[in-house]
């Protein structure tokens, strides 16, 4: 297998988008992230998108985008795999350029949340869940966090409160990031006093339904231009677990994200200790939690101690959601992964501006879909 | 929920029948064609106990399409050891905490299905006093 770089990156703002739907979203970031690396067209294009058949009656979402985006007669195919899709979508541009099956591939995660009613899109992400076992019965993505958070909270003895500096650093993060949709800071007493959305899962434990596309270009070594600031894709792996919460032998463990991060590890020949900063897959604080320790960077049960010591904040042992994460920069699920790989590239390149970790050269960046029935785990090398 | 996928589901719906492995004794639910533990594709139909605690539950509180908030859900650990996920029932919010002993019973799941019928199946509530028989 060949070496696969990311060499273009491209992202609209996360928010809102009341005047764009899925085709502008997306071919905006294409076109930003071919712009980017200075490519006018590619050899594949692969759209990771969750909610388009459900929320936005659109399928053939990657046709659409690639028509959008002016990349006809291109190999375009939609990626999913719940709130990883973006993730799985880079994933499959890497293969594609390190299979040699093309030279340059872009991929793309797109996400048009905000046309659907709310009770529309809480069914759409409940699709994520088994419909039989969990969806029918009335479980909804947020019930299934709280379940996992309180179980977390009984095992550790942990109040709610000790959750809070995941919030408070995302949005922190996300308050120096032009593209993110809360810019404003947060402080723990904010969190402690937040309002319950489904107990113990308060508004500031929960990334907020949104709208955004982020893409990015991958190539080979013979693609390379000389302007390019290669950031190379040393690893990218995907793991499952069961798709029903219930059926796994320990809950409070994110089974597909430890499996596709050691895989990733071993791919990488690296370890949790070589990593400058961790895109995370903050969607709820406590799967925030659960993927540090899924990740080896704590052992079950102290993710929140390491984020009580300030592990994970702007010069931290190991820096997480350096640009907001999904709680903060915004959480368009199917697009989230590719954001993450966007940042990280950011990041490597040394363009992360106020939210540059200092000497960064290896990112982690991992998206789990289905509360841990699917993880798409990523390390990028300066 | 559509009438072919409740009528498919009835067994798992209205007996919580799962599988037992005839080759490491596991139970499981809901089915599948190999084992979760031994991965063998030795497995009979099993009916699970239908009692069991509350492992983590949970007050939903915007509920998706088809649901009327609020309610309570929960993972209930089984007597065998696995764990469900279902709706409790016939109790108030204060009075659930993890551990609580709980008990199969069957209740409406769903308002209306997309064709206007009701979907039954199992919810879970607290465990009744017994009467003793006369």
């Amino acid at each position: 297998m060949r070496d696969a770089f990311i060499v273009g990156v491209g992202q609209t703002p996360v928010g809102e988008h009341w005047d764009r739907g899925l085709r502008e979203l997306g071919a905006e970031a294409v076109r930003a992230a071919l712009d980017d690396a200075g490519f006018e067209t590619a050899g594949a294009l692969y759209v990771g998108n969750m909610l388009g058949g459900c929320v936005n009656g659109q399928e053939n979402v990657a046709t659409l985008v690639a028509d959008a985006a002016g990349l006809l007669p291109v190999e375009a195919l939609k990626i999913e795999a719940a709130c990883a899709s973006g993730g799985a979508a880079v994933r499959a541009a890497a293969l594609a350029v390190a299979a040699g099956a093309c030279d340059v591939a872009v991929a793309a995660g797109v996400e048009k949340m905000t046309d659907g009613a709310p009770d529309g899109i809480i069914a759409g992400l409940a699709t994520a869940a088994d419909q039989d076992y969990e969806a029918s019965h009335g479980m909804s993505f947020v019930a299934l966090s709280a379940l996992l958070m309180r179980r977390y909270m009984h095992e550790t003895g942990a109040p709610r409160e000790a959750f809070a500096p995941f919030a408070v650093v995302a949005h922190a993060n996300a308050a120096t990031n032009g593209n993110a949709m809360f810019r404003e800071p947060i402080s723990a007493e904010q969190f402690g006093r937040s309002a319950l959305v489904a107990s113990p899962i308060g508004i500031f434990d929960a990334a907020p339904v949104c709208d955004g596309a982020a893409a990015v270009v991958v190539c080979s070594q013979e693609a390379l231009r000389a302007h390019h600031k290669p950031v190379r894709i040393a690893a990218a792996s995907v793991a499952t677990d069961t798709i029903a919460l219930a059926a796994r032998s320990d809950v409070l463990t994110l089974s597909a994200a430890a499996v596709s991060a050691q895989k990733a590890y071993a791919a990488a020949g690296r370890g949790p200790k070589d990593m400058d900063l961790f895109e995370a897959h903050d969607a709820f604080t406590i799967i925030t939690a659960l993927s540090l320790e899924a990740c080896g960077f704590a052992k079950r049960g102290e993710a929140l101690r390491l984020a009580a010591e300030g592990c994970i904040a702007p010069g931290g042992c190991i820096p997480i959601s350096t640009f907001g994460g999904l709680k903060a920069r915004g959480h368009p699920v199917g697009a989230s992964g590719a954001y993450q790989i966007v940042e990280a590239a950011l990041q490597l390149r040394g363009e992360g501006g106020e939210n540059q970790v200092k000497g960064a050269r290896r990112a982690l960046a991992q998206s789990v879909g289905g509360h841990g029935s699917v993880a798409v785990t990523h390390i990028l090398e300066a | 929920m559509d009438l072919a996928r409740y009528h498919r589901l009835r067994s798992a719906y209205y007996r919580l029948e799962g599988q037992r492995c005839t080759s490491c004794q596991a139970v499981q639910f809901p089915a599948r064609t190999t084992c979760r533990i031994c991965r063998a594709r030795t497995l009979e139909p099993h009916r699970l106990s239908g009692r069991g605690t509350v492992y983590s539950h949970a007050e939903v509180g915007p509920a998706p399409r088809g649901f009327a908030s609020p309610y309570l859900v929960a993972l209930v650990q089984l007597e065998e050891g696995l764990l469900l996920t279902a709706q409790l029932t016939d109790v108030d919010p204060e009075d659930v905490m993890i551990g609580l002993p709980v008990e199969m019973v069957t209740r409406r799941i769903q308002e209306h299905g997309a064709q206007g019928y009701l979907v039954y199946g199992y919810k879970f509530r607290p465990i009744l006093p017994r009467r003793k028989a006369s």
